[in-house]
């Protein structure tokens, strides 16, 4: 339940009066744009669920967490939740949410976007962010290829799996993106399938407290493109695949955890290390330098 | 899980109840309520929504566990779970007759 404000006005396990009946997300969401335009088993919209949930197990406050997504169908979620959130351009996610990040430290700053615009268009950005230890959270919703623009192959698209632009198969070797993020520098990598949802959200509130660059990629099906072109079935029939290849270990080294297509998917959290974040090494190293003279950025004493 | 008798704390153990809300409108009919319910509480309708998709109806009314795997699975946010007053099972729910003949 909310106010005109979006406000949550009572816990969730209360029971309301029936003529008051509401969904219990509704507080987080611009219900006035649903139904959302994902297509009928996608899975977005079970992380989008997730990353909600999430948010209210870690009890971060509303107004300091802000969402930044980029161009594709998960950047959708952006505009569909009820919070301070951006709908940036084709691979800017990362640099507009690092931007927000160090102009006010005390925002919690989440990148919800696809693979296409993590891995593909915004994969410098987004090394470099991880490289930098920036404090922000990136929930990567990893469908296997370009599905907004038609099926394009992209750089997740798995060997042999079918794309508009790979009629024969792809050829080109995928990226394993937990290893390229641990690699990069990210203090937090986790893996998950949009029907692992109760971990997905546990995942997703763990990494929400932790300041840093935490990373969690979420494979979600595709019905329309990538399960279509390649004979798959519904996102049903993919969820059940992933019930039964999906192995989940988190002692697993992030180098042999490759996806292969319709091969077994490892899952679980592969990094959780602490690490001081970029602002933490600025303040500390300049402080060693400048002595008296340094003042410390707040995100209030800019002028 | 089926007991072949009935427990002896049978009056003292509380099963957790919830009850299932649908909006039948926003569903778009993708079936993970139903088939990833642990009491298949729900099975889809022979109708069609305003869009033209079958929507999850509730088979068996106080099945429901208040596990809200529904509510976190569902894609279009058009199920969720309020928690209702929880109960004491009844013994016919939890032995199974078939096995003791």
């Amino acid at each position: 339940m909310s106010n005109s404000k979006g406000q949550i006005l009572s816990n969730k396990l209360e029971i309301p009066k029936s003529d008051e009946l509401k969904h219990p997300m509704e507080g987080y969401l611009r219900e006035e744009r649903f139904p959302h335009i994902w297509c009928s088993t996608c899975g977005i919209g079970t992380v989008l669920t997730g990353f909600i949930t999430g948010l209210q197990k870690s009890g971060l406050d509303r107004e300091k967490v802000a969402v930044v997504s980029g161009i594709g169908c998960s950047g959708r979620a952006a505009g569909y939740l009820r919070l301070d959130s951006f709908h940036s351009t084709h691979g800017r996610a990362i640099p507009f949410a690092t931007g927000l990040a160090l102009g006010n430290p005390e925002l919690k700053v989440v990148v919800i976007s696809g693979d296409g615009d993590i891995a593909a268009i915004g994969g410098n950005h987004f090394i470099h962010a991880a490289r930098r230890n920036m404090n922000l959270t990136v929930i990567c919703i990893n469908n296997f290829n370009y599905a907004m623009t038609g099926g394009q192959a992209g750089p997740t698209t798995p060997e042999e799996a079918n794309a508009s632009t790979a009629p024969f198969g792809c050829y080109e070797y995928p990226f394993n993106l937990p290893f390229l993020a641990e690699s990069s520098g990210a203090i937090y990598v986790a893996r998950w399938t949009s029907l692992h949802i109760r971990r997905v959200s546990n995942s997703i509130s763990e990494a929400l407290l932790k300041p840093g660059f935490s990373f969690i990629e979420v494979i979600a099906p595709c019905p329309t493109l990538y399960a279509r072109r390649n004979r798959l079935g519904s996102g049903l029939d993919l969820m059940k695949f992933y019930h039964d290849s999906a192995i989940i270990d988190h002692n697993a080294d992030t180098r042999d955890i490759d996806i292969g297509y319709q091969d077994r998917i490892t899952i679980g959290k592969f990094v959780d290390k602490d690490k001081p974040t970029f602002l933490e090494n600025k303040d500390n190293f300049l402080k060693k330098k400048l002595g008296d003279k340094f003042i410390q950025y707040t995100g209030q004493n800019w002028e | 899980m089926a007991y072949w008798r009935v427990p002896l704390d049978i009056k003292k153990v509380e099963v957790p109840h919830g009850n299932v809300h649908i909006d039948k409108e926003q569903c778009k009919g993708c079936k993970f309520c139903v088939e990833y319910c642990p009491r298949d509480v729900l099975e889809m309708s022979a109708e069609f929504n305003r869009k033209g998709y079958h929507y999850p109806v509730v088979l068996k009314q106080g099945a429901c566990v208040n596990c809200n795997l529904c509510e976190m699975i569902c894609p279009d946010f058009s199920i969720f779970v309020m928690e209702g007053k929880p109960r004491n099972p009844e013994a016919d729910e939890i032995i199974d007759r078939k096995d003791n003949q």
